[in-house]
């Protein structure tokens, strides 16, 4: 009995792997990724999606027969992997057989002769054997990986997950280091490939951090125990260090890295502001706003309407005058968007604000307003920052020249991104920890009983919708000036999801969280060209895998994550000392 | 002794339902007053009035002389009026800590501003804020619990949180909500110690909804009864219980024979084993 269920169990996670591997080729995933190499030469990044999935089901399969042997058995684990790689493999053979015979183009785009190629590893019609003989593999690699003692386990995936990571973003590393010039140069050469890590790259970068791990394991506890018995002021001019340290490569970054990656950390700045921003409405204050683009986009045209030397500019303003103007303005948006929604709770709030932003949106775009926002040309030709002397407040044609210090180049604005990012992050903080931040989570948990308590609903909710569009809305300032031009069609609802999104990934209400969800959802996709393909497919992905696994986030707020992980031990302690 | 509240015709509809009709009612300063009623009488309802809730349709409610009937409830609670639930309603993922600093809110000033700048006076008043929430929480003996979140915490220590909470908005009248509900007699016997020192310690006025009617006798001063929506009676706990109406409200005909605290607690036992 328990042995047909162990082996149906083994043959029924191959079909689910069999299933998602289909997918993943049907999507057309293992092509897009086959430009690029894990290991150059050896594994392709789509080859390696698949080996994974094999073993992951192999991984699967051996734990539900652990579960249901209650306990390890080595033979029937490696079996039950074997078993559910296998069928993996099988079933994608099974799918270049058919593919080969029937023309499935006519539905799936992406079942074209490459991918078959691809699958039968260039040989053609006849070479689908490798396929299932890979899924043993793989199933037996996933399964072994559950026999190995959870001490080697931990500093293996480490360092599995590091390689992985360093091979994925090798192109930016070795850029970089290239760009460093002499020795530097020369070990990018040989770590980093073309299109992904040398074998040499490989190796060291995985035995270099499964002996760190390892040591680690050992000694790690020792290494904290010393730390903390460290003098106060040992501690203090540690963090010192670690603080400056982090300093350091925050301001050399953009010179060293160029353009590029200066650009994407300020897109994920610029998100992380709307996170911020949408993390008091919504994080702290529980209201669901779906349109919160607008206030970004309000942010953008008032410093657009300000600073632009184009046709719709109405002042020629320094940008740091027209920054904070620009917050004003938002803000007094936001309270404009505040009052009528204040009594709407729920989906139909959410629903409320969808509609502003959509109307924010499709007013600056319109031919109607075309007179003062442009319509859908937008507004072109905003000023850069300038650290220089100022002539406020002059109506010009042409860009003004700057005598000082212009903050023309993405790398240069990048100081300005991440000096508000952080000034925004301290702002959210010092609220959080006060009398309104209180009130807002009060009003998050029970509205009723927070007015009942003195909390003036009115005045509260109306700060959190206001706050939360300043901040957004010193976003959109920032990337008004970065792009010089703004348009009503880079302010989509996609962008308010996309904020959404990030908090949920990070942790509602956690201010690290933003930081992280912003850099997971909007950094990372960025900067994986051929993953932002399947950007959409990467969010549903993550978002239902973090609602299973991770429900609080990727960085919880303090309170959440006593809640979701300690609840239980607290309620124990708590009635033993009652 | 003077009405700390007076509430005059007082009537409340729901459609075509008149959950409280024209009630009038007295409460003496720094006296206990309990309504009680059988269920459904209207009694939470007219919580609901008092404290801003659900405006009542017709009549007014005075406390120390404003009349407070149109006002919304946090302006009632910074007049000196707060409550606790009959289903408690803890801000359940704060910590106990932060619960009863919230209900300090209203007497707080600091503005957003001052707030992000980390003025002086802020630090200050968050300093004592603090020292009187820990105050509380030592008064309610959950001294060292405070960074407990509300929902962890076993149920009699929530009860008496949300009592602490209340007592946070320093009020001079506090309306309690069946605070025994769901405690075993030990456990009540305790409750109405507690309810008894509010009002001789801090000098707060009680008015009570409770079923538990030896919590009800033994600290009335004296007793509302409703009955769909109706006041049938009101006096002494000594002159409720030997009431015809009441009884006869409560537990049908047959049972105003026997006496009220007997056959209530007969009523409420045969309900438990149900």
């Amino acid at each position: 009995m328990k042995k047909e269920n162990f082996l149906w169990n083994a043959i029924k996670t191959g079909l689910l792997g069999g299933t998602i591997a289909i997918f993943i080729c049907l999507v057309g995933m293992t092509e897009i990724f086959s430009k690029r190499d894990v290991i150059e030469k050896v594994i392709t990044l789509g080859q390696f999606v698949l080996l994974v999935t094999m073993a992951a089901m192999g991984f699967i399969a051996a734990r539900r027969t652990s579960d249901l042997f209650g306990g390890n058995r080595p033979v029937l684990n490696l079996t039950a992997g074997l078993i559910a790689g296998l069928v993996t493999g099988l079933i994608l053979a099974l799918f270049v057989f058919i593919g080969y015979k029937v023309n499935l183009r006519a539905v799936f785009l992406n079942a074209s002769p490459p991918l078959y190629n691809l699958l039968t590893f260039g040989k053609g019609q006849g070479n689908i054997w490798p396929l299932p003989l890979i899924g043993v593999g793989g199933g037996l690699i996933g399964a072994a990986f559950l026999l190995i003692p959870a001490m080697y386990r931990g500093p293996l995936t480490r360092a599995l997950i590091f390689t992985f990571f360093m091979a994925l973003f090798s192109g930016l590393f070795r850029v970089v280091m290239i760009n460093q010039k002499g020795g530097v140069a020369k070990a990018a050469k040989y770590l980093f490939g073309q299109t992904g890590l040398t074998w040499e790259g490989t190796l060291i970068f995985f035995f270099t951090v499964l002996i760190i791990a390892f040591l680690w394991n050992y000694r790690g506890k020792e290494v904290q125990a010393r730390i903390s018995r460290l003098p106060k002021r040992g501690q203090l001019s540690l963090r010192i260090l670690v603080f400056i340290i982090i300093l350091y490569i925050a301001i050399m970054l953009p010179t060293v890295s160029g353009p590029f990656i200066a650009q994407v950390i300020v897109t994920v700045t610029l998100f992380i502001l709307m996170g911020l921003g949408l993390n008091i409405t919504l994080g702290f204050a529980g209201l669901l706003d779906l349109g919160f683009v607008a206030f970004y986009a309000i942010g953008a045209y008032t410093v657009g309407l300000l600073t632009s030397y184009g046709p719709f500019g109405l002042q020629h303003v320094s940008f740091w005058v027209a920054v904070p103007i620009a917050v004003l303005v938002a803000m007094s948006f936001g309270a404009i968007l505040g009052l009528p929604v204040l009594g709407v709770r729920g989906d139909y709030l959410a629903i409320a604000t969808l509609g502003f932003g959509e109307i924010v949106r499709l007013l600056a775009g319109s031919d109607f307003l075309a007179k003062y926002f442009g319509g859908p040309q937008g507004i072109i030709g905003i000023q850069k920052p300038c650290i220089g002397t100022l002539a406020a407040f002059v109506r010009v044609d042409v860009p003004r020249a700057c005598n000082g210090i212009e903050l023309g180049t993405v790398q240069t604005i990048y100081y300005v991104a991440i000096v508000s990012a952080l000034l925004i992050a301290f702002v959210a903080w010092r609220l959080r920890e006060s009398r309104l931040g209180r009130a807002w989570m009060a009003i998050r948990e029970d509205e009723d009983v927070a007015e009942a308590l003195g909390v003036n609903l009115i005045q509260t909710k109306l700060l959190a919708y206001m706050l939360g569009a300043a901040f957004a809305g010193l976003g959109g300032a920032i990337f008004a000036t970065l792009i010089g031009s703004i348009f009503a069609t880079s302010m989509q609802l996609l962008v308010s999801i996309n904020v959404v999104a990030l908090i949920v990934v990070g942790g509602m209400g956690s201010i690290p969280g933003v930081i992280v969800g912003a850099i997971a959802l909007i950094g990372l996709p960025e900067l994986l060209r051929e993953v932002s393909e399947f950007r959409f497919l990467f969010y549903g992905v993550t978002l239902i895998i973090m609602m299973i696994a991770r429900p609080e986030g990727l960085w919880p707020s303090q309170a959440t994550r006593r809640e979701l992980h300690h609840a239980d031990a607290e309620n124990v302690s708590a009635e033993s000392m009652v | 002794m003077a009405p700390i509240l007076t509430a005059k015709k007082v009537t409340k509809r729901f459609g075509g339902l008149v959950a409280v009709n024209s009630v009038d009612f007295e409460i003496p300063d720094k006296s206990i007053v309990s309504i009680i009623g059988p269920n459904g009488a209207g009694k939470t309802t007219f919580f609901n009035c008092i404290t801003g809730f659900g405006k009542p349709d017709e009549g007014e409610i005075l406390f120390e002389g404003t009349p407070i009937q149109r006002l919304r409830p946090d302006q009632i609670t910074r007049l000196g009026i707060s409550r606790t639930y009959q289903n408690i309603r803890l801000f359940a993922a704060m910590t106990a800590l932060e619960n009863i600093l919230v209900g300090e809110h209203a007497f707080l000033h600091s503005s957003w501003i001052s707030s992000v700048l980390g003025l002086p006076g802020v630090i200050h008043e968050e300093k004592t804020a603090l020292a009187e929430a820990q105050r509380l929480l030592d008064f309610i003996g959950l001294r060292g619990k405070g960074d407990m979140l509300a929902r962890n915490l076993p149920y009699g220590a929530q009860r008496r949180l949300e009592i602490a909470r209340a007592l946070a908005t320093k009020p001079k009248l506090l309306l309690l909500d069946e605070p025994s509900a769901g405690m075993n007699p030990r456990e009540s016997e305790d409750l109405t110690g507690f309810i008894r020192r509010l009002r001789d310690e801090l000098g707060i006025t009680i008015l009570l909804i409770e079923h538990h009617m030896r919590v009800v006798m033994g600290i009335s001063e004296a007793v509302t009864v409703l009955d769909y929506g109706e006041k049938i009676a009101e006096g002494t706990p000594a002159e409720i219980q030997g009431n015809p109406r009441v009884i006869e409200a409560y537990l049908g005909r047959g049972a105003a024979t026997e006496g009220m605290a007997t056959a209530h607690e007969r009523f409420t036992s045969s309900k438990k084993s149900d």
